[in-house]
């Protein structure tokens, strides 16, 4: 091999951080600078203030680049079975054209991943997570007459969530979404080609995700964008997603639970109920994988943690923080905390260990250590186990959706 | 077909199905009759007997049945189901024979005495011996019951553990200290070490790993070797006795409790919902219902081929593909017309077994071939004359030479079409070396290939001990942790044979101490 050769198979080298299909006009948008690792792409913190970023989310429309978001395609005869062996909700009944919130378990019960399954025809499913799986999905597929493949490149995905988003995608000519209820897909023309839509999100909002194969990814996103500007869109970052979604109390891989297949430490892994998963496992549908531990952890009392939503005095967040009962007896830890904006309440999820959280309800607290100027200050605040979702809008259930 | 007098139950009316008539298939279904289940056994084979079935190799010639030798058939195994194999039964040697040097006799249990050897030399392998037999008499104690549980500890377990720790120490410090450098050990090092004579080292390195796929130089083969002495026969840790009418003795067993056995009757699946069992579906297509089902078939036919993949983890199906199980062993049966002639070796050699391996060496390169995918260019032998102990096996005054040639490989590369005949010429060559003119008197000779044996025997990858026995597939760990102790996640699904503790070999422990956990509900 010549040096050349050599150098030009490195190339990948040059660029270790992947660039989504939208990146040129994120770039383009981008104040400051501010990136993080999204599974190996480069995807913005923020573009530019993480307050207006949140506000365009709860007040008019929030553009976000999701083609990071782990895809895979599964597909073939045998694709329902398969998904109803690997995941916890019954697969059998979900309905052509339609999505549904899911997760899936190892032998022990313990939470691989969660996930949106979109069924886009009888024998076909796309799978979006957070984290890589294509070994498990492999594995458990011996004995499936089905094909799996990765696609997280050749698909692009925007999430367009805000009151005026389907103001937006009607400006944008895709105003026959209007008939889309929460959770079904539909697939309509645009000027480039034809774009997937579903009516889901991550923010508790009225909102939509839009996929297209990579190489439509730009027009897209021109298209979107431009309709949007008389309805206040504004291309966001995690940072500001983040917010909403805590405020949806929706959970998170890696930060609010760790994949099983991920966790390093004993222990660390949870089960379903322990995450606040439980309304998805289905022991009455055929067997799926982690049904026998976690049945037999119900049984037996075996289940450690639970994930409860906190209401905490004061506004400082409380963001990693260690939850006690008594003041003094660790209970629990923060796993993500803000003051929310829209609830205007100081809100967190917290990983607790049971009896906590269960059968223990009352006397938390939790310590706050906030950094300010060369000085902790140390807090202990008292909190409230309070209900999820921390903010319910009509508008993200509305039918028709809101015309704002 | 039904070869019982008792009728065939109809489908939903037996307590217990066992699947596979193996002799680990026989003894679980005898001792469930015999506890006053109704039990139902399906043979896939028009006879019973599994490895122990006798089988026609050459008109007018038969093999008394893959497993040539007992040398492990458990004691509790013969009194529960009323066996009379071992009781008085006279051990028979081992002869060593390399070309160009005196044959090496062991007599006894494993060689209580050894001729061919200078006195140094007997007296050092006596010493070997002794430690050998005491450290196979500690680990002996985990093989006659149900391996321990990791999801907490019970007394009974505890009590095997401090037997065995109290067992190590009653013989002092330094054997204690030596069992626990040794246990992990290869065979290689430990012949080495104690031994000079190249024909006791080639033995021992034989009998470590025949069957396994480790050479004597792998990491853990003296487990092989351990496993060989923890079996008895007539209450002599290393005995032997050749294997005749063994499929027999426990089919009969089978029909005095009153068992209903149906042969040719191949499972096609077995039948379970929501992760409990309902029953199996015949390769004809009737269903029979049942809450119990006892698998004595090889773990990954029960569950990569008969339990529907949907009704599995994920784990367990990635696990059960990665058992090792591929075997290495190739067996040769031939027909001769009159008795076989060892010059050299004692008169009654031929009543045992006659291992021909020169050195520790050769059984080490002979093991390179298969890492390859080749066959050993000069394989060790294991040669036995069934006609002797049961001279129904041939025409009268005519004889049969079974020998086990290792390595072979599972798949060769070039396929067996065109290693076989090669392998065979080879074999027959190093016969001939240790029986001038024995080719003249072979009327046939029928090589039985792993894969061979994986088709005739249901043996995946033709592994007769249903899966390698090294450390990770052993205990708590055989076959794979999800399914050791012979329940399995599927309610009412129990494996039973070779794949299950203690592991493979003429014991029928596996089908003993599976019947014994079945009945027990929770564990013996």
């Amino acid at each position: 091999m010549t040096l050349t050769m050599r150098l030009r198979a490195q190339a990948h080298i040059e660029t270790p951080r992947l660039e989504t299909p939208f990146h040129p006009r994120l770039a383009a948008l981008d104040r400051v600078n501010d990136w993080y690792n999204w599974a190996g792409y480069k995807a913005p913190h923020a573009l530019d203030d993480t307050e207006l970023e949140y506000f365009a989310i709860r007040s008019t429309a929030s553009l976000f680049d999701l083609s990071p978001m782990v895809k895979y395609r599964i597909e073939g005869k045998d694709a329902e079975r398969y998904l109803n062996r690997l995941t916890l909700r019954d697969v059998s009944r979900q309905k052509t054209g339609t999505v549904q919130y899911t997760a899936w378990c190892d032998d022990a019960g313990h939470v691989l991943d969660d996930g949106t399954l979109f069924r886009l025809a009888p024998d076909v499913f796309r799978l979006c997570c957070q984290d890589r799986h294509l070994p498990w999905l492999l594995d458990s597929a011996i004995g499936f007459d089905v094909d799996i493949r990765e696609e997280t490149e050749e698909i692009a995905g925007l999430a367009l969530q805000g009151p005026t988003a389907f103001a937006t995608l009607k400006a944008a000519g895709l105003g026959n979404v209007a008939s889309l209820r929460p959770f079904q897909i539909t697939t309509l023309p645009a000027p480039f080609g034809d774009v997937t839509i579903s009516r889901t999100g991550f923010t508790a909002d009225l909102g939509y995700e839009l996929f297209v194969p990579s190489e439509h990814a730009l027009a897209l996103w021109d298209l979107i964008h431009a309709a949007g500007q008389a309805y206040g869109l504004r291309a966001i970052g995690y940072d500001a997603l983040n917010r909403a979604r805590i405020e949806a109390g929706f959970i998170v891989a890696g930060a609010d639970f760790i994949g099983a297949d991920i966790a390093l430490r004993p222990g660390r892994e949870r089960m379903p109920d322990e995450i606040g998963l439980d309304w998805l496992v289905d022991p009455a549908k055929p067997h799926f994988n982690g049904r026998r531990a976690i049945l037999h952890a119900r049984r037996t009392g075996a289940l450690k943690h639970v994930l409860v939503g906190l209401e905490i005095e004061g506004n400082v967040p409380a963001e990693g923080a260690i939850v006690y009962h008594g003041r003094s007896r660790e209970a629990g830890v923060v796993t993500a905390a803000i003051w929310s904006p829209t609830a205007k309440r100081n809100i967190a999820l917290a990983s607790l260990t049971r009896p906590f959280g269960t059968e223990i309800t009352n006397d938390l607290w939790v310590e706050i250590y906030a950094l300010r100027e060369l000085s902790y200050q140390k807090m202990m605040k008292r909190a409230v186990i309070v209900p999820r979702p921390f903010v319910s809008l009509p508008r993200r259930t509305a039918n028709p959706p809101g015309l704002f | 077909m039904t070869s019982s007098d008792t009728p065939t139950p109809a489908a939903g009316t037996c307590d217990v199905i066992v699947i596979g008539g193996g002799h680990n298939g026989l003894t679980a279904a005898t001792v469930l009759a015999k506890a006053g289940r109704s039990v139902l056994l399906l043979e896939a084979a028009e006879t019973l007997g599994g490895a122990t079935r006798p089988y026609t190799f050459h008109s007018g010639f038969r093999s008394p049945g893959l497993a040539h030798l007992l040398n492990r058939l458990d004691p509790e195994v013969e009194k529960a189901l009323g066996l009379d194999l071992t009781r008085d039964a006279a051990l028979t040697p081992t002869t060593v024979l390399a070309p160009g040097r005196p044959a090496v006799t062991l007599r006894g249990a494993y060689g209580e005495t050894v001729k061919g050897v200078t006195p140094e030399e007997a007296r050092a392998f006596a010493a070997l011996r002794r430690k050998l037999m005491f450290q196979a008499s500690v680990l002996g104690r985990f093989l006659r019951k149900a391996p321990p549980r990791l999801d907490g500890a019970h007394l009974s377990d505890l009590l095997t553990a401090g037997g065995a720790g109290l067992k190590m120490l009653s013989h002092g410090r330094e054997e204690a200290r030596d069992l626990l450098r040794m246990l992990l050990t290869n065979v290689a090092d430990v012949a080495d070490e104690f031994l000079t004579d190249d024909r006791l080292k080639a033995l021992l390195a034989c009998d470590a790993t025949l069957g396994f796929r480790l050479g004597p130089r792998s990491p853990t083969s003296l487990i092989g070797l351990y496993y060989r002495l923890t079996g008895e026969i007539g209450g002599k840790r290393g005995g032997q006795i050749p294997a005749s009418r063994v499929a027999q003795a426990f089919e009969a067993a089978a029909h005095t409790a009153g068992v209903t056995i149906r042969t040719g009757a191949r499972v096609a699946a077995i039948l379970t919902e929501r992760g409990a069992v309902t029953g199996v579906r015949l390769a004809d297509g009737t269903t029979l219902a049942a809450t119990s089902v006892v698998s004595a078939l090889h773990p990954r036919t029960t569950f990569l081929d008969l339990v529907s993949p949907a009704e599995c983890d994920t784990g367990l199906v990635r696990a059960l593909t990665h058992y090792r199980t591929d075997g290495v062993t190739a067996r040769i049966d031939i027909a001769l017309d009159r008795a076989p002639v060892f010059p050299g070796a004692p008169a009654d050699a031929a009543t045992g077994r006659i291992v021909v391996a020169r050195s520790l060496g050769q059984v080490e390169e002979a093991f390179n071939a298969v890492k390859y995918g080749r066959a050993s260019e000069e394989p060790a032998l294991e040669i036995t004359v069934p006609t002797l102990a049961d001279p129904d096996l041939a025409p009268a005054g005519r004889h049969t030479l079974s020998i086990l040639a290792q390595y072979a490989p599972y798949r060769p590369r070039e396929g067996w079409g065109t290693e076989g005949p090669a392998f065979v010429s080879r074999v027959l060559s190093l016969l001939e070396n240790v029986s001038p003119g024995i080719g003249a008197t072979i009327i046939a000779a029928e090589l039985l290939t792993p894969d061979a044996m994986e088709e005739r025997f249901d043996l995946p990858g033709g592994h007769w001990h249903h899966g390698e026995m090294q450390p990770d597939q052993l205990l708590v760990n055989r076959p794979i942790h999800a399914l050791s102790g012979y329940r399995t996640p599927i309610d009412g699904l129990t494996l039973a044979a070779a794949g299950s503790h203690p592991g493979g070999g003429i014991s029928g422990l596996p089908g003993l101490l599976a019947a014994r956990t079945l009945m027990a509900g929770s564990r013996p």
